[in-house]
């Protein structure tokens, strides 16, 4: 089952790498992985979507709060909870599909935010599953480049992840 | 006044009261062992290759409560060291490595006696650091001796590039250091410690299992007291040995792969199981599925929240300091005014199983030096009473099994990583720490070469280790493993140009020994043992066709054991 775990770090240098390396060297499976400063600059916040049966992610769970470096742990699919995901598409944008991307973008609530004279540069911002969606609307044939940042994911209401 | 951060070192040492250093110099670390050459305090003792330094600061940890100390070069020195360092995590052995780094201009330049020690070892170190300012020396050292010894004990890497051990300024210990993300458990939760009490109140077949936890917590004395006081039956895991005194009635053996044959059909059938610091790994357990087949209730008190409901279900999890744990659960089961339940046939069918798999066994000869036979003997010649390291491989496991145990932290060896070659650095480690005490290293012709250029470390510092080599000239497990599972295709097992034994240890200005016939190994071992100021090298020639029994094959379930050729 997918699972969606939130970490506090500290923000050193070789703390990504503990928890990256953490992950391959036990085989367990990283779907995306983000990771960005808090508003503590002691603190790095990470997302880490990953998969396994409950066992794999009670050890995920546990293994990750044993490296020291790791200051607090949440998984955040056992509860109610936000994730968004950010993505950037280049796409060929020539005639008549030039107006069909333009209402597409529209429908799933994105911007266009580069134009030349024969391709369009898309934000979306949204669940991973929508983000797939709009691909498979578009049609794949007119994607030059897709570049995503993975899930970032938050607790709903009083679910919170801190020191 | 201003130190140098090489000296800030060494002072850092001092004031966590290390006695010895193990170690190797070279270029990255000059300006420490120059601060070591300026003081006396800290003994350096220079080893033959690094790897050794590692082993020998693992040993001198795991015959005491110390933490090892290990001060190696850049580049190769830590590459060498690895080995060791590796061994010690996965055995959850308190040290500190301290490691020489190229100046921090040059990292990164590929420079020479470069590599990234902090990236290298990172999958088998409790934690790392690379220090990139001189201030920082102290509380990092300081933070790496309590990650070291607190909570889950492992090795912890300061990496000091060589321009930072050159740089100087003010020098203050930390008193105490604290690490935000980092509380190690104390006692167990009450609640789960009162329902682990009830399970063991109701048990019908209960089965005490401990492990190295057991040792390197210290409380051998709480397990025992546990034991005698419910009357239930133990088993200590290799790591565990001397946990529980062996030669008491209710010690069934040591469980798993080679263990014996009543202690995995009561690990297998009993009710109740209570897991005390041991870890239910492959070599224990065997096959999981098989070993869920039958219906148990499991307690499984751990420090590391990790080790518990990592291969097996777990009813009562209680995770906390073994000594503290154990002391409120004899607590709870002692306020209680309740008696564990009478278990009489479940020691009957112990007994049963005891007579069937027929204790441990071997046929003795009067031809061919049996290895088990040296074992025996070693035991009988020591009273029990030695510090026996072991190398990794057959007779890590005759030494698991024919010598009896009574005492924790007395049976060194390298049980998670299995590494060859950790036997005779351990032993000098153990005699450091115990100048005055029986060390007896026991290995084989294939593992003692992995280290063997320790005997000059041996002679430098006049360390009289009896080294007992059961010399087959097979790497004996691999031949058994061949010979079960390879249709006898012994595919790079066998040893052909053996060094003479006897002649190497007189080189390196030791005593040699060869014995060749069963009658010679009692006087032999009788006479090594009596030469108490000279490094003795037995090198037994053993029956090469032994095997190890009982066995349970890699896979199989704890009942599915082979326990002889004959049965």
């Amino acid at each position: 089952m997918r699972h969606i775990i939130s970490l506090l770090m500290e923000n050193e240098a070789g703390a990504l790498s503990r928890v990256a390396g953490l992950f391959s060297a036990r085989g367990y499976n990283i779907e995306s992985l983000t990771v960005a400063p808090t508003e503590e600059a002691t603190l790095s916040r990470m997302t880490i979507v990953t998969s396994g049966s409950d066992a794999v992610i009670e050890q995920i769970t546990k293994q990750l709060n044993k490296l020291i470096d790791v200051v607090s742990v949440m998984d955040l699919s056992e509860g109610e909870h936000i994730e968004r995901e950010l993505m950037l598409v280049k796409t060929r944008a020539e005639g008549d599909a030039r107006e069909e991307l333009k209402r597409m973008t529209d429908i799933f609530r994105g911007r266009i935010l580069d134009v030349s004279d024969h391709t369009y540069t898309i934000e979306l911002t949204g669940s991973g599953t929508k983000l797939d969606s709009f691909l498979d609307a578009i049609g794949r044939d007119l994607i030059l480049e897709t570049v995503r940042t993975g899930a970032s994911g938050i607790g709903r209401g009083n679910r919170m992840l801190k020191l | 006044m201003e130190l140098s951060g090489a000296e800030i070192t060494i002072r850092c040492l001092q004031e966590e009261g290390v006695e010895f250093v193990f170690g190797y110099p070279g270029g990255a670390v000059l300006h420490i062992y120059d601060a070591l050459f300026q003081q006396e305090k800290v003994k350096h003792i220079l080893v033959r290759h690094e790897q050794a330094a590692v082993h020998a600061a693992d040993g001198y940890a795991r015959c005491s409560d110390k933490v090892g100390v290990v001060l190696v070069t850049s580049g190769p020195g830590i590459t060498n060291a690895v080995t060791g360092i590796a061994t010690a995590y996965m055995d959850s052995i308190p040290m500190v490595v301290i490691s020489g780094q190229v100046p921090t201009h040059a990292i990164g330049e590929d420079a020479f006696q470069e590599v990234d020690s902090v990236g290298i070892t990172r999958p088998c170190v409790k934690h790392n650091f690379l220090v990139k300012d001189v201030k920082d020396i102290a509380p990092t050292i300081k933070k790496a001796f309590y990650l070291a010894k607190s909570g889950r004990p492992g090795p912890v890497l300061v990496d000091i590039p060589k321009d930072i051990s050159n740089q100087k300024c003010g020098f203050s210990y930390p008193e105490s250091i604290s690490i935000r993300a980092y509380h190690p458990q104390g006692e167990g939760d009450i609640e789960q410690v009162r329902k682990a009490a009830e399970l063991l109140l109701e048990a019908r077949r209960p089965m005490v299992y401990a492990g190295g936890g057991v040792v390197l917590s210290d409380s051998a004395a709480q397990l025992t007291e546990l034991v005698r006081l419910t009357g239930f039956p133990c088993t200590n895991t290799l790591m565990g040995l001397g946990g529980y005194p062996s030669t008491d009635r209710q010690f069934v053996g040591m469980p798993g792969m080679h263990g014996t044959y009543e202690a995995n059909m009561a690990m297998q059938h009993c009710d109740v199981l209570i897991a005390i610091g041991a870890r239910f790994d492959d070599r224990v357990v065997g096959n999981v599925e098989h070993f869920a087949q039958n219906p148990r209730k499991i307690i499984h008190i751990d420090i590391d929240p990790s080790s518990i409901a990592k291969r097996v279900k777990v009813d009562v999890p209680i995770v906390g300091d073994l000594k503290l744990v154990l002391g409120q659960l004899l607590d709870v089961l002692r306020r209680s005014g309740r008696k564990t339940c009478d278990i009489s046939d479940w020691w009957k069918q112990i007994g049963e199983w005891r007579e069937f798999g027929g204790e441990l066994r071997y046929r003795n000869s009067d031809e061919i030096i049996k290895p088990q036979f040296v074992i025996e003997t070693l035991y009988k010649v020591t009273g029990g009473d030695a510090y026996v390291t072991s190398d990794v491989g057959q007779h890590q496991m005759w030494a698991a099994q024919y010598y009896k145990f009574n005492q924790p932290r007395r049976w060194i060896n390298s049980g998670g990583l299995g590494t060859m070659g950790f036997g005779l650095p351990a032993a000098m480690g153990v005699q450091f720490m115990h100048p005055d005490a029986t060390v007896a290293c026991v290995t084989g012709e294939g593992s003692i070469q992995m280290n063997i250029q320790e005997l000059s470390t041996c002679r430098q510092y006049r360390l009289p280790i009896k080294v007992l080599s059961l010399n087959n000239r097979y790497l004996g497990m691999v031949r058994q493993w061949q010979q079960f599972f390879h249709g006898n295709r012994f595919s790079e097992s066998y040893m052909d140009a053996l060094p003479d034994f006897v002649k190497l240890a007189e080189a390196y200005g030791h005593v040699g020994m060869l014995i060749e016939k069963p009658s010679d190994v009692e006087p032999a071992i009788r006479e090594a043992f009596a030469r108490k100021n000279d490094l003795v090298f037995m090198d037994f020639r053993t029956d090469p066709a032994e095997n190890v029994y009982p066995m349970v094959p890699g896979g199989k379930g704890l009942s599915e054991v082979v326990l002889s050729e004959d049965l």
